[in-house]
């Protein structure tokens, strides 16, 4: 016979505020073994948790029931409790009276008090039901991966790699840098951004811990914390990168032309190219998608001959390399090559894309004076497509009027409802840029509202506003193609309480901040949830903000949110303390709520080993017959098996037949009527 | 005053039981019809646990999971989906009202679509009165 004790928290008012704790706790002390039923006003303070300690210490109960808030966060907490007073922490089971009854039935005291009880009364019913499982430790790989090479890739690889763990950098393009590369300075300090990017770029690198493989992609995801075996692609460059110099003889004789993504846009890059003049590693690729084969063969073919000389008639590209570095005659893999590698742990720091003007219609996105503010950076830096003078893209003619519209895409239900979080910064960023080179330029700045909120920030922002740059609070509602070129703008000014119509030389839209299209992929290659928001879900919106749901991995930067460069550099070095944790303990505890299959009951049918998503149930030989067995290390307890099982064979710990039926008695009948 | 029916809800732990919190935290209101069982995933829950719980007189029944493409477990919500439709035809077949039965997908971002949800199903089970299985029908 189990010897239940059921704790009933206050929670302050949380709970009592609602539910009628007293009434709850006098009749958990009816129900079927529980031996004591007691009431605290905060349960897992250190007076709450003691009088559950002590009564098992004085070997009062050997099953434990908090009645309290949610057991996604406090289970542990109460688990370690009974733990350290002797008792297997895995005879524990919470009711959920606060997130669950008394936060959300408000409005009826007697409904959430009645509903309590049969929570109770559940947690109870599957709390007799309990059994001791022990926790299992595996040994832990001593190396970390981190997916992208942004500045927040780069910061948690080399955080990571200063702890003396080793560290793959892995990064799509063929140079780490990421959006901040193409950024001409940063806020609210004006640093030059590749002059404080670039030389974290090469100690990344450079740094003896750390592998970095560019133009790169996490091909496949297994395993589990501690042990994750990871298959990255190599993308196919079609040059030796062991010999490529990154002198860029290729790109300057390669005739293929095709926008150049690291300009936004702007201007054209070749098919063979250098991402960007400070590219580390600084390596040439071969964009096949852009080659227009000007040498007139396929790749993995022989040159012909000249017929005079006898000798082989190259493609520019390879005639081009001095490094011998292009040789177009070689069978290359178009699919590039894996390479695996093993972790034990995993942080993903992927990054953001911005949206693209062509979704605003009424902005005039045909106009190429129309801009999205990444390409403005691109043009006010000094390595753009203008060299660094504001030259609108129609006639390359220096505007008069410049105009900034924010919360294009944000804060709109039409496309994202969230805040975009940076742009009202790096718009004004660039308006003082601007409004510092160029004092007759007319700046107008178009606001829902200005959001300053970081430290310097609003001082930037009340700077700005000083130098003359014209603030407007109010939505611009349409962008018209006027003559020359130019576009009339028609906003709303809410201080003058009036509608405003100018024609202005330029526009810049604050598009939204997005994932890329290509996450959703990943997040499936890595267990990624997005619960219905637009980002890679945290663990715990407050308390595991660089964990997620998979132990083992975890997010740093604009993946998890829109975040400006300090924010995502702060979130990046957690991260990569929150990743280091287990490389250093040097083992980690596998929780033992997986499934196993008792092979007397097993019939060996078989239906179980494809229905599981990790592959970790084979037929294997027991008694001279077949039965299935599962791979416990493989196992991560969702229990698809179990339900699957017509044999009743598979036992998912912590989730037994016989707990869920007492949790559905419980629920029906109140538990009292079920004793067995 | 109405009728408040019992639902008996099995919830995921990663999606919809999140969900069940994040609307306490957003002090969503919703009627204390639902009681929820915490699985691991919406893959757990055998017809045999839904079936079990309309015997024994619950009023209506709700799986919930994670959307498609979200699971915790890659792909266990596909089997819930499969295992789920088949089961929601059988219990029709049978003679039982099937919309008692319901298969959400409730994301733990979607607090708020927890609770219409459990709002509009009670609603719907009010209308529908109490399980006839109870009354011995």
């Amino acid at each position: 016979m189990a010897k239940v004790g059921v704790y009933v928290c206050h929670c302050g008012s949380n709970i009592a505020g609602v539910i009628d704790v007293s009434a709850v706790r006098d009749y958990a002390e009816t129900l079927p073994d529980v031996v004591i039923a007691r009431k605290d006003l905060f349960m897992c303070s250190d007076s709450g948790q003691e009088m559950v300690k002590q009564d098992v210490r004085d070997g009062l109960v050997d099953r434990v029931v908090v009645a309290a808030c949610t057991p996604r966060t406090h289970e542990p907490i109460f688990r370690a409790a009974i733990e350290k007073a002797g008792l297997n922490k895995y005879l524990f089971e919470m009711a959920n009276i606060r997130d669950q009854a008394s936060w959300v039935h408000g409005h009826d005291h007697e409904g959430a008090t009645e509903k309590a009880k049969l929570v109770v009364a559940s947690a109870v019913g599957k709390a007799r039901h309990l059994e001791p499982l022990e926790d299992k430790f595996v040994d832990v790989t001593d190396a970390a991966l981190v997916i992208g090479g942004g500045i927040g890739g780069i910061s948690a690889a080399l955080e990571l790699a200063n702890m003396g763990h080793k560290t793959f950098l892995v990064e799509k393009t063929p140079s780490i840098g990421g959006v901040m590369a193409q950024l001409d300075k940063t806020f609210p300090t004006n640093d030059c951004s590749a002059c404080i990017l670039t030389p974290m770029m090469v100690d990344a690198y450079n740094h003896p811990n750390i592998e970095t493989l560019t133009y790169s992609e996490v091909d496949d995801v297994s395993g589990y914390i501690g042990n994750f075996s990871v298959k990255i692609r190599r993308k196919q460059a079609y040059v030796d990168w062991d010999k490529c110099t990154g002198c860029g003889d290729c790109a300057a004789k390669c005739p293929a032309k095709t926008p150049d993504e690291f300009n936004a846009g702007l201007s054209d890059r070749r098919a063979a190219f250098i991402m960007f003049p400070q590219a580390v590693p600084k390596k040439a690729v071969i964009d096949m998608d852009a080659c227009i084969n000007c040498g007139g063969r396929e790749i993995g073919s022989e040159p012909k001959l000249n017929k005079k000389t006898g000798a082989p008639i190259l493609a520019p590209c390879e005639k081009a390399c001095p490094a011998d570095a292009i040789n177009r005659s070689l069978p290359l893999d178009p699919g590039g090559r894996i390479k695996e590698v093993e972790v034990g742990s995993i942080v993903v720091a992927t990054g953001y894309q911005v949206m693209d003007k062509g979704w605003f219609k009424e902005m005039a996105p045909d106009s190429p004076n129309v801009i999205t503010a990444l390409q403005l950076e691109r043009i006010i830096s000094a390595t753009g497509p203008t060299e660094g003078k504001l030259l609108r893209p129609s006639d390359n003619q220096k505007p008069k009027t410049i105009t900034f519209v924010s919360c294009m895409g944000s804060r709109d239900a039409n496309f994202h409802t969230y805040c975009s979080r940076f742009c009202c910064m790096y718009m004004i960023k660039q308006a003082r840029l601007l409004k510092e080179k160029y004092p007759e330029l007319v700046i107008n700045m178009h606001f829902i509202d200005v959001r300053t909120a970081g430290k310097d920030y609003d001082e930037y922002y009340t700077g700005a506003r000083r130098m003359g740059i014209n603030f407007f609070k109010g939505k611009v509602g349409g962008l018209e193609m006027l003559p020359e070129d130019k576009l009339r703008v028609l906003a709303y000014d809410m201080e003058s309480a009036e509608s405003i119509e100018y024609a202005s030389d330029l526009v810049v839209l604050a598009t939204a901040v997005e994932l890329p299209e290509d996450a959703q992929g990943l997040a499936q290659k890595l267990g990624l949830q997005f619960c219905g928001s637009n980002f890679f879900r945290e663990l715990h919106p407050k308390l595991g903000p660089v964990e997620t749901s998979t132990e083992g991995l975890f997010l740093a930067g604009c993946c998890q949110g829109p975040k400006d460069i300090p924010d995502t550099v702060s979130q990046a070095k957690g991260a990569a303390a929150a990743a280091a944790v287990p490389l250093a303990q040097g083992r980690v505890k596998i929780e033992p709520i997986i499934s196993e299959i008792i092979p007397e009951n097993c019939s060996g049918c078989g239906i179980c080993v494809p229905l599981c998503p990790y592959d970790a149930i084979a037929m294997s030989e027991w008694a001279g017959t077949a039965r299935a067995a599962i791979e416990m290390s493989a196992c991560k307890g969702c229990g698809v098996c179990t339900s699957a099982c017509p044999s009743g064979a598979i036992v998912l710990h912590g989730y037994e037949e016989d707990q869920i039926f007492a949790q559905i008695a419980a629920l029906t009948s109140g538990g009292r009527n079920h004793a067995g | 005053m109405s009728f408040c029916p019992n639902i008996v809800g099995f919830a995921c732990q990663w999606c919809t039981y999140a969900g069940a919190d994040l609307a306490g935290n957003l002090r969503a209101k919703y009627p204390p019809s639902i009681k929820l069982i915490k699985v691991p995933c919406s893959g757990r829950v055998e017809p045999e646990h839904v079936l079990e719980a309309f015997a024994q007189g619950a009023d209506g029944v709700l799986v919930g999971g994670c959307h498609f493409g979200d699971c915790h477990y890659k792909t266990g919500n596909h089997k819930t989906s499969q295992r789920m439709k088949i089961f929601a035809k059988l219990l029709a077949d049978s003679g039982f009202d099937p919309r008692r039965f319901r298969l959400e997908w409730i994301s733990g971002a979607e607090g708020y679509r927890f609770a219409e949800v459990v709002e509009e199903f009670t609603k719907e089970l009010q209308e529908l009165g109490p399980n006839p299985i109870k009354e011995g029908v």
